[in-house]
């Protein structure tokens, strides 16, 4: 840029009007204090030795030792598992034409996009290594890396021909058993509630959103239902659910839920604390679900009914898929306010969550009254942040990917 | 009618009219079974560990003392309930206010031409939306007021006004008959109200600017200094006095840090509601106004921001029901609103399910009537179809 487009530049941008200018150097100065106290935090007075002490703490909690090599299979696994996947939705967004041609083959741009799209959360990987002192997380990431990248070169050859039905069945079990494998894998070695860190947060998020989801579309189809009965029934649980505060939920699971459930059976905190993010989003998923419903033309549905299909046909094939798409940007919202949520387990629970341990690693012996609660909170802060951030990036890109609200 | 002339009639397991009410009670006969058998497990485990499943424990003596109330620890469980819900109530109706004002100026801020504000606004909003309130009110009440703010001897006093430190803010406050002030306040507001309306009607007829903020304002101030001396209200100012302040009104840490938090967090999903909404009225609107030559400010106050409220109001009205649930967090932190209260209770050998049944019904019905509040203001500020 030239020093005539530079000036042009900042007369337009920050000199348009005498007011302009004020605001300019006032909140111009504001900012630059407020950037100086976030560098110095970072690089001079913030003390990080105890997050790096408790690293592993942070991460995976409690989780015994000799079992973190599952872990790491886990995620190697499931990160080949993901590139697979990305692999054979391309191949089939190619197959049935409906990529934008420009993004055929390999290129600069795309390359360009990826980047854009993920370089934050490789920033923080990094750092996340960085930060660890063994070998170990070094060995894992760049597995999954490599394993990622074999995935995202094999899906096509996968994704490209026709299997017929069976074959599309069969692939899709073995894709969708991959994860449950995994989950075994991992479950049997150390049951779930001795799992703690932003691990625990992660996999209550992720429980929740997959139990969560049918039955959210159930209450939102029987809240829209002909039946008057089931209608009654699935809008004064929503609007009962909606009302109430989720952190007293949770405190009532968790000093009362043994009661409600013979005495043989006693749910563990984690299995609580999923059943009450499970049905506290459902109600919240059923209100978006239904408005999406709701913005499907009649004419869809009259149409269905035209061609003869069936009332459940009308709805899995007709309504639905147009009702779902129509509303991913507020569904993934509710998602990622469900994924900050997990965060309440451990103030109302005990749970020990990523939030919790922050809290609690200042007061180990070694940092005990030295107020390093703003360091580890600002670490936990960054963790959430970078899933979260990430989450609505990637939303937003579907959202103009899929057209909505366009054609 | 057509059986009787020969269409064989439809079995009635294949009949849509039976079939609906057999779906029906089949699904309502589940859910009450379902509810039947909770139910039945409850009372039979409460019986075995021999705990009361009634609302007597409402009578029982509360056993604590609730921070900044003289309430005794004699008093019934039901006041002390009481107490947490007007606490609830304190923290909600400042948190809403605080947190609409800032959400809607960030909110304007993201769409600003200017290159500084714009970037400052994108990046709060961008950072606090996607970290967990949690971590704010965890961080607001232990790094801020506990940790940043100073011990109460060396306590800041920004203009003489204010008493900041780690024992809670004091502000100024007044002295003398809470009612007479509030009612002083209503009948200034009415007043602006009245002129306001008076100067819009005049500006109709003589085609004067109305100027109705600055008359409504002068006989807000009027009517303000008319009622304060007549009911003899005096204002006190905080001051330090070795250890503790005295003075004014000082609100609790704990307070301080949820409102802080609450408002922080809110109003980052305010701004994005607002900015949607601004960008939601028609773009001739502000064409217009630029126009006619309107101010920046005007065409904002004037133009713009009454259409952008009409589509906002529902959502934003969905973020005052999270904010009022939000507040249940207090409890993390020591704020005695209704759920601390009751989680102190139950602590204290009340029975949990009745209690935070009893809890959940009360934010229930306060979501309800917020709901119902926005609701009304939703329909009165729907444009009238023409």
């Amino acid at each position: 840029m030239s020093a005539a487009r530079v000036i042009t530049w900042v007369r337009r941008n920050l000199f348009r009007t005498p007011t302009d200018a004020v605001m300019t150097v006032v909140f111009g100065s504001i900012s630059i204090w407020a950037i100086y106290r976030t560098l110095n935090f970072v690089f001079v007075t913030g003390r990080w030795e105890i997050i790096e002490v408790n690293l592993k703490l942070l991460m995976i909690g409690r989780y015994p030792s000799a079992h973190v090599l599952r872990l790491a299979v886990t995620v190697v696994v499931l990160a080949g598992w993901a590139g697979l996947l990305a692999g054979i939705v391309r191949a089939r967004q190619i197959r049935s034409g409906r990529l934008d041609p420009r993004n055929l083959g390999f290129s600069a741009r795309r390359v360009r996009d990826l980047i854009g799209r993920f370089w934050l959360g490789g920033v923080v990987v990094l750092l996340l290594l960085l930060l660890s002192s063994t070998p170990g997380p070094w060995q894992m990431v760049g597995a999954a890396c490599v394993a990622a990248f074999i995935g995202r070169l094999v899906g096509p050859f996968i994704g490209r021909p026709h299997f017929g039905l069976l074959g599309n069945t069969i692939m899709t079990v073995v894709l969708a058993a991959i994860p449950v494998v995994m989950y075994f894998y991992v479950v049997t070695a150390v049951g779930f509630d001795d799992w703690g860190g932003f691990m625990l947060n992660l996999f209550l998020a992720v429980c929740s959103i997959i139990l969560c989801f049918p039955l959210g579309v159930a209450l939102a189809l029987g809240r829209r239902s002909s039946l008057p009965l089931v209608r009654m029934i699935c809008t004064t649980y929503i609007e009962l659910v909606r009302g109430a505060p989720l952190y007293v939920l949770l405190l009532l699971a968790n000093s009362a839920l043994g009661f409600f459930v013979p005495s043989s059976v006693a749910p563990s905190t984690s299995t609580r604390a999923i059943v009450v993010f499970t049905l506290f989003t459902a109600a919240y998923m059923a209100e978006i679900i239904r408005g999406g419903l709701q913005s499907v033309p009649g004419g869809q549905l009259e149409a269905a009914k035209a061609v003869g299909l069936s009332p459940a046909r009308q709805t899995g094939y007709i309504v639905l898929p147009q009702a779902l798409r129509n509303v991913i940007p507020a569904q993934i919202g509710q998602l990622i306010s469900l994924f900050k949520d997990t965060s309440l387990a451990g103030i109302a629970m005990g749970l020990f969550e990523l939030l919790n341990v922050a809290d609690t690693i200042p007061t180990q012996e070694q940092f005990r009254g030295q107020g390093l609660l703003a360091e580890t909170l600002t670490f936990a802060a960054l963790l959430f942040w970078i899933v979260a951030y990430t989450m609505s990036r990637e939303s937003q890109r579907l959202e103009k990917r899929l057209g909505v609200g366009v054609r | 009618m057509t059986a009787a002339l020969g269409t064989p009639r439809v079995p009635f397991w294949r009949d849509v009219r039976v079939l609906k009410w057999v779906v029906q009670i089949v699904v309502v006969a589940a859910v009450v079974a379902f509810i039947l058998w909770l139910y039945g497990n409850y009372v039979e485990n409460a019986e075995r560990q021999n705990i009361p499943t009634g609302l007597e424990f409402l009578d029982n003596p509360a056993a604590f003392q609730i921070t900044g109330n003289p309430l005794s620890q004699s008093a019934p469980v039901s006041d002390a309930l009481y107490q947490g819900f007007l606490n609830t109530l304190r923290i909600a109706v400042a948190g809403i206010i605080a947190a609409t004002l800032l959400g809607t100026i960030v909110g304007i801020a993201r769409l600003s031409k200017n290159w500084i504000v714009a970037r400052m606004a994108t990046v709060y909003v961008e950072l606090v939306r996607n970290v967990p309130l949690a971590l704010f009110v965890t961080a607001a009440f232990s790094v801020v007021v506990l940790g940043v703010f100073p011990a109460v001897q060396e306590a800041w006093t920004p203009l003489g006004l204010m008493v900041i430190s780690n024992r809670g803010v004091a502000v100024p406050w007044f002295e003398g008959s809470g009612r007479g002030l509030l009612l002083t306040i209503a009948v200034a507001a009415l007043a602006w109200w009245v002129v306001a309306k008076w100067r819009g009607r005049v500006a109709d007829r003589t085609g004067h600017l109305p100027r109705s903020g600055l008359w409504g304002g002068i006989a807000f101030v009027v009517v303000m200094v008319v009622g304060w001396f007549a009911f003899g209200t005096e204002a006190t100012f905080p001051d330090l006095d070795g250890r503790s302040s005295v003075g004014g009104i000082r609100i609790d840490p704990s307070f301080f840090a949820l409102f802080l938090a609450l408002v922080i967090y809110t109003a980052s999903h305010i701004a994005e509601i607002v900015r949607g909404s601004i960008q939601a009225v028609a773009r001739g609107q502000a064409e217009a106004a630029d126009a006619i030559a309107l101010s920046g400010f005007q065409k904002m106050w004037y133009v713009v921001l009454p259409q952008a409220f009409r589509v906002a109001i529902p959502p934003i009205g969905n973020q005052y029901l999270n904010l009022i649930k939000n507040s249940s967090l207090g409890a993390a932190i020591g704020y005695y609103d209704l759920t601390l209260v009751t989680k102190t209770a139950v602590g204290n050998g009340a029975p949990a399910v009745p209690a935070f049944t009893l809890t959940m019904v009360i934010y229930i019905a306060i979501s309800l009537v917020t709901s119902l509040i926005v609701n009304i203001a939703n329909r009165r500020m729907a444009l009238v179809e023409r």
